[in-house]
Parts: structure tokens; sequence; C-alpha cells
């Protein structure tokens, strides 16, 4: 069982890289990019016979408390 | 005084701390990050560097270190603690302080003397600081840009939690003068209770004049100054 963390910056925090790279795709001729929000991705490896829920629980409470700063960052959980 | 400094995995600013301290005649002892101890420190220093690599975000895993836990008892209990550069971003990773530090703007590591002006000098961390006087101290970051939300940067406002800001040579708080992008050229501040202190400039770095400027002395002496006039008060 795998589980999928997507971390973003928050929408009014400054984001210099994605910033850059919306730059560097538009120099590149990729027209009609209008943002790129640059962020990071987590894979974490479950035992297969973790409960589901259970683990929800858990990496939600992880992923707030420590897998992201709540102050910057939003973030999204999947568990495959 | 006595001054305890932590030492992280990779933190490269402890020995000018215990350095800068000595020099200063006050006693620095390093604190290694798995005590669970601070041992007889009137005060905390949390020094600079690359606390566990930067993994994840800078500070997030050196919060968790089990000589952070004894930081935050010290720190409940009115202890002075002040976090440079990679410092101040363990503190706000472990909530000690409000906002974070971000990438510079500018995506660049800065390493180059600023000028800071003191926006609050009736503070532990300030109160040696002469009115008018600008600190002329290094920075050597890659995520030193100050954020926090409205509301927050309201309440530090308005309770005097902001201690210094980027200014230019003339005490202009300048937009050219902002060297990470930080809001309203944030340099350091302190916690709501204010004995909690972070600030991205290395005052360490610049406490002997051989180094280019001792303005950094005037924040160690503002804390052995509070730290004194305390013990004064308990003895009386």
């Amino acid at each position: 069982m795998k589980a999928t963390i997507i971390i973003t910056p928050k929408k009014a925090v400054l984001d210099p890289q994605g910033k850059t790279v919306q730059n560097a795709l538009a120099h590149m001729g990729y027209t009609g990019v209008t943002g790129v929000h640059v962020g990071k991705y987590l894979e974490v490896d479950l035992a297969p016979d973790t409960d589901r829920e259970a683990a929800r629980k858990a990496l939600d409470e992880a992923a707030h408390r420590f897998l992201s700063n709540p102050v910057i960052e939003d973030y999204r959980l999947e568990i495959e | 005084m006595h001054f305890a400094v932590l030492q992280f995995p990779a933190s490269n600013c402890d020995q000018d701390a215990v350095h800068a301290l000595r020099a200063l005649g006050h006693g620095a002892d390093y604190v290694w990050h798995k005590d669970t101890s601070l041992g007889a420190a009137d005060a905390v220093i949390v020094p600079g560097g690359f606390s566990y690599g930067d993994y994840l975000r800078c500070g997030a895993i050196a919060r968790f270190s089990p000589v952070m836990q004894a930081v935050r008892r010290f720190a409940d209990n009115g202890g002075l603690v002040l976090g440079v550069c990679n410092g101040f971003q363990v503190l706000t990773e472990a909530g000690l302080l409000p906002g974070a530090l971000i990438r510079n703007r500018d995506l660049q590591f800065h390493c180059e003397h600023i000028f800071l002006k003191t926006a609050n000098r009736d503070t532990p961390f300030t109160n040696r600081i002469p009115e008018g006087k600008l600190l002329r101290v290094p920075i050597a970051h890659g995520e030193g840009c100050y954020f926090a939300d409205e509301e927050t940067l309201a309440k530090l406002q308005a309770n005097r939690q902001i201690l210094w800001q980027y200014c230019d040579a003339g005490g202009g708080l300048t937009d050219a003068a902002n060297p990470n992008g930080a809001m309203h050229n944030i340099a350091g501040i302190r916690s709501e209770r204010g004995n909690v202190a972070g600030l991205m400039p290395h005052p360490e770095r610049a406490c002997e004049p051989i180094l280019g400027s001792d303005d950094g002395r005037l924040v160690f002496q503002s804390m052995i100054a509070a730290l004194e006039s305390r013990a004064a008060q308990q003895a009386a």
C-alpha cells in the first residue's frame, strides 16, 4: 500500500521558483501558461495489511504537524 | 552569565557564537542535539547552519530533537532564547516564533554585509543598542524571506515584536535594501511574551573590529544586561 502527499506553496506565499519556471516556459515558446507552483511530492510506503482509514488519519496528522508547514504550504493526501 | 549554544548535525555557526560570547567575557558551552538538558544555562543560542541537512524544510527536523524539547521548557519558563539564521528557522518551525522563512525572492544565496534598523529598543535583545544606531552585520542565507499572514503581521506590529528590519546606510527601509524579499523588511522578531527572538543576520560574526564590524556585540550585550538585571531583581 502506498500513500502520496503533494505539498504546494499557499497562494498568498511568494513562489519565486514557480515564477521562474513559468518565465522559462514562456521563453521556450510554451504559451498560455498562467501560473506554475513548485512543491514537493512524497511517496510513503505502507505495510500491506495497513488499515486504510487509520493510515489516512495518521498521515493527515503527520502532514499537518511535520511534512508540511501550514503557515506557508497546503497539502493533498492520497492513499492508493 | 552562561550561555548554552546548541549543536545539531550541520550547525556551522556554533563555534562563532561560543567564541563571541567568551570574547565578551562570558561562559558558553556546546549542548549536543541529543541532550535532554541545558544544564545551568542562563540563556540559549540556537546557531546558524544547515541542521540535519535542511532536509524537508530548514529547521523542520531539528525541531523534534531532544534538546529542542528542553529549549521549549526553558522558553516556557521565561528563559532567553536567541535563534540566528538557521536557528531562527528552527524556532519558527518549532512554533516558538510566528511566521516562516521561505526562499529568497531572487532564488540566490546572499552572503554580504547589510544594515539593520532596530525597531524596538526596549527588549532583552536590543536594550544596549543606542538610539539611531544602525547595525552593520553579515547575512548568509538562501531561505531568509520572512513570511507571515496578515493577521500575524498586524499582531507583530501591535505588540512591537519586530526587532530588526533591513535598511540602507541612511536607515531607510527601502525595497533595494531588502536582500531577500522579507515582508516589511523584517530581519528579526521576538515572541509575544518577549523572551524568544530570532534573526536571519549573524551578530556573532560581527563581534570584533578585525571582522569588519563589532556591531553584533550590542545584541549579546543586551541579552547579558537583561540577564544581569533579572539576577539583581531576584537577589533583592
